[in-house]
């Protein structure tokens, strides 16, 4: 499958992080509730958006600027922080 | 109606699911990702770019052109074949052995290959052996798809509705069925023209169906790959080269594992994204039908 | 009830035509000699000829590319129908932990380009040495047929309502007695539906099929590209090859077809 380290610690972390929410799920259960988003959403579905936004913006740096990628990453971290506490 | 019991012993039923399509989807998947950071010269020797292929690919400029022509295909073959497909499922007989032989009419386009359809309509719209183009050439129109972009086009879009207008019909159809005729009876009652039954009985009707509709057409066209490879091949020119086409000359074409990888994986948030937003939609429609 | 007026009728008719005339003009070429379609246009073949046919059905490579088709469609459907029907009944009676991203990730599997995944999958059917064989296509459509089936069984399973499984339960039936004595068989028509839209999607696909296989397991599908480009057009013996690949099709949906307009009433395909 042609590993790297990067992408091997990449999906390592999603694994860890489905996880814990697996876990977490079980011990204190989320109820779907809205937002700032636009939908009812469960720590499952903030998590699926905050991945899906994090793809985007760097997506869209890679796009845009030349600037070095981890600022996209601090971006996206952001985002994903406050879709996580207040989506 | 009743909640559903909660049993985590489920998974187990669910597990052989996972198992083939984690080996058919995620390994690949991940694989995928994997070549996209890399620049691949052979199975040993492979060095990591980071980014490199991405920013590459997100400012190609044929990528560009094949994404917008991918969407002005899809959206004008959506607009096509939506209200056609509708209209046409108002007009079908709904009971008898007239109906159940359209039916079956309709569905036949759907299964056949992909690039029989593509043969089909090469035979049927050349200008030397087709019904079609003999017949538009006969009409003193000088036409050749092959030759001219815009007949190509519309050649590619005659095709696509001839395809795939029978999934919204039988989509429709069937949510026509289901409507109940004291919604008609009463709708005569009050005196409803045929544009008001449809408005204000019908459509409420097709709502949940019509999305899912669109979800197919959407996601089956942005996928569209072997119909116009048999039938123009992407030309004449690139004029007609639509994303999947782009990607597999890249990848299988020219063997370029790093940047097709990488395009694959821009492809996919592509999909992944309309595919969620589409999905989100119907689950919120279905869930206030339920309410 | 409203009786379909003039007007309707048309509409349909029109459609009818519209979907008919390029399958009534591929049957015409399949009837007519190669000379016959280059230098004559007829709209009724005046010499109808099955020479085309004769031609496929003797020679070896045509016969091979069918039965290597039917062979992964068969093993796809089975494989799929099998593996799906255990999760689509705890879909449709259970709650559990991630059951809706669960379902929503198979639904992604449903809606993604094949082309994404050539690379890596002739890598991997390579290096697991089930290239060029039917295994390896069947494997890979089961990346679409079995989110598929799961989506189709779901709905077909939640039109049954839960008492049965309550009343059996009563009645002494095991979860496995149940599901195999009287669950199943209430079930038919969303088998043969599943079924139907399982066929369906493996038979057309060509991209991951022609990929997937070299000389030994080269579908139909793939014979007919490449004698295109080899024998320098034949466009009878293409026209007949074609006719020969909708007939499966047609067979199929005629078995449905009571069944059909249910399948697509749940809108899940």
């Amino acid at each position: 499958m042609a590993w790297t380290l990067p992408t091997a610690l990449f999906f390592s972390a999603i694994a860890l992080v489905l996880l814990v929410l697996g876990v977490a799920q079980r011990h204190w259960p989320t109820v779907a509730r809205r937002g700032f988003l636009p939908l009812a959403t469960t720590r499952g579905d903030r998590f699926f958006i905050s991945l899906l936004t994090a793809a985007l913006i760097h997506l869209g740096w890679l796009a845009v600027t030349d600037l070095p990628v981890p600022g996209a990453s601090a971006l996206a971290l952001f985002a994903g922080a406050v879709i996580m506490a207040k989506g | 109606m009743r909640t559903k019991p909660e049993r985590q012993a489920a998974w187990l039923m669910v597990l052989p699911v996972v198992l083939v399509v984690a080996f058919s989807g995620v390994v690949p998947l991940m694989t995928v990702v994997n070549y996209s950071v890399q620049d691949i010269l052979d199975v040993d020797t492979r060095f990591f770019v980071g980014f490199d292929w991405y920013r590459d690919a997100l400012r190609d400029v044929r990528l560009h052109e094949a994404l917008w022509r991918q969407l002005v295909f899809s959206f004008t073959a959506l607009a096509i074949e939506l209200p056609l497909g509708i209209l046409v499922a108002r007009c079908l007989p709904r009971q008898g052995r007239a109906a159940s032989l359209l039916l079956v009419l309709c569905a036949i386009p759907l299964l056949v290959p992909l690039n029989v359809v593509g043969t089909i309509w090469q035979i049927f719209a050349r200008g030397d052996i087709g019904m079609l183009g003999a017949a538009i050439n006969g009409l003193g129109i000088d036409y050749n798809y092959t030759r001219e972009p815009l007949h190509a086009w519309m050649t590619l879009v005659a095709m696509d509705v001839w395809h795939w207008t029978s999934l919204v019909v039988l989509l429709g159809f069937a949510g026509l069925s289901s409507i109940p005729p004291a919604y008609y009876q009463a709708a005569d009652l009050d005196g409803a023209g045929r544009w008001q039954v449809f408005r204000h009985v019908e459509l409420p009707h097709l709502r949940a169906v019509l999305l899912i509709a669109v979800l197919l057409r959407l996601m089956d066209s942005l996928m569209i790959y072997t119909e116009p490879f048999v039938l123009t091949g992407g030309g004449p020119g690139n004029t007609t080269t639509f994303l999947s086409q782009h990607l597999a000359t890249i990848a299988v074409g020219q063997f370029d594992l790093g940047p097709a990888a990488a395009f694959s994986v821009i492809y996919f948030l592509l999909i992944l994204l309309l595919c969620w937003l589409f999905h989100t939609l119907v689950v919120a429609g279905a869930e206030r039908d339920d309410a | 009830m409203r009786s379909p007026g003039l007007a309707s009728r048309l509409v349909v008719a029109g459609y009818s035509l519209y979907l008919l005339l390029p399958l009534y003009w591929l049957l015409a070429m399949a009837l007519k000699s190669n000379r016959d379609i280059v230098s004559r246009l007829e709209w009724i073949p005046s010499s109808p000829t099955l020479a085309n046919f004769a031609e496929i059905f003797s020679n070896p490579v045509w016969l091979d590319g069918f039965v290597n088709s039917l062979a992964y469609v068969a093993i796809n459907t089975a494989l799929s129908v099998a593996v799906a029907l255990p999760a689509a009944y705890a879909f449709s009676r259970y709650r559990f932990l991630g059951d809706k991203h669960l379902f929503f990730w198979l639904l992604t599997n449903r809606m993604s380009p094949p082309a994404v995944f050539l690379l890596p999958f002739f890598q991997l059917y390579s290096a697991l040495g089930l290239f060029d064989t039917p295994w390896a296509v069947a494997l890979a459509h089961c990346l679409f047929t079995v989110p598929l089936a799961v989506w189709i069984l779901e709905g077909f399973m939640s039109g049954i309502p839960r008492d049965i499984d309550d009343m059996a339960r009563v009645d002494g039936h095991s979860l496995p007695s149940f599901f195999f004595r009287i669950f199943l068989p209430a079930l038919r028509g969303g088998i043969g539906v599943t079924v139907f839209f399982c066929f369906m999607f493996s038979w057309v696909e060509l991209l991951l099929a022609r990929t997937l296989t070299g000389s030994e397991a080269k579908p139909i599908v793939v014979v007919m590209t490449r004698t295109v480009s080899a024998s320098g057009l034949d466009w009878g013996v293409l026209a007949a090859a074609g006719v020969l690949t909708v007939l499966p099709g047609v067979v199929v949906v005629w078995f449905v077809r009571k069944h059909l307009v249910r399948g697509f009433a749940l809108g899940r395909v």
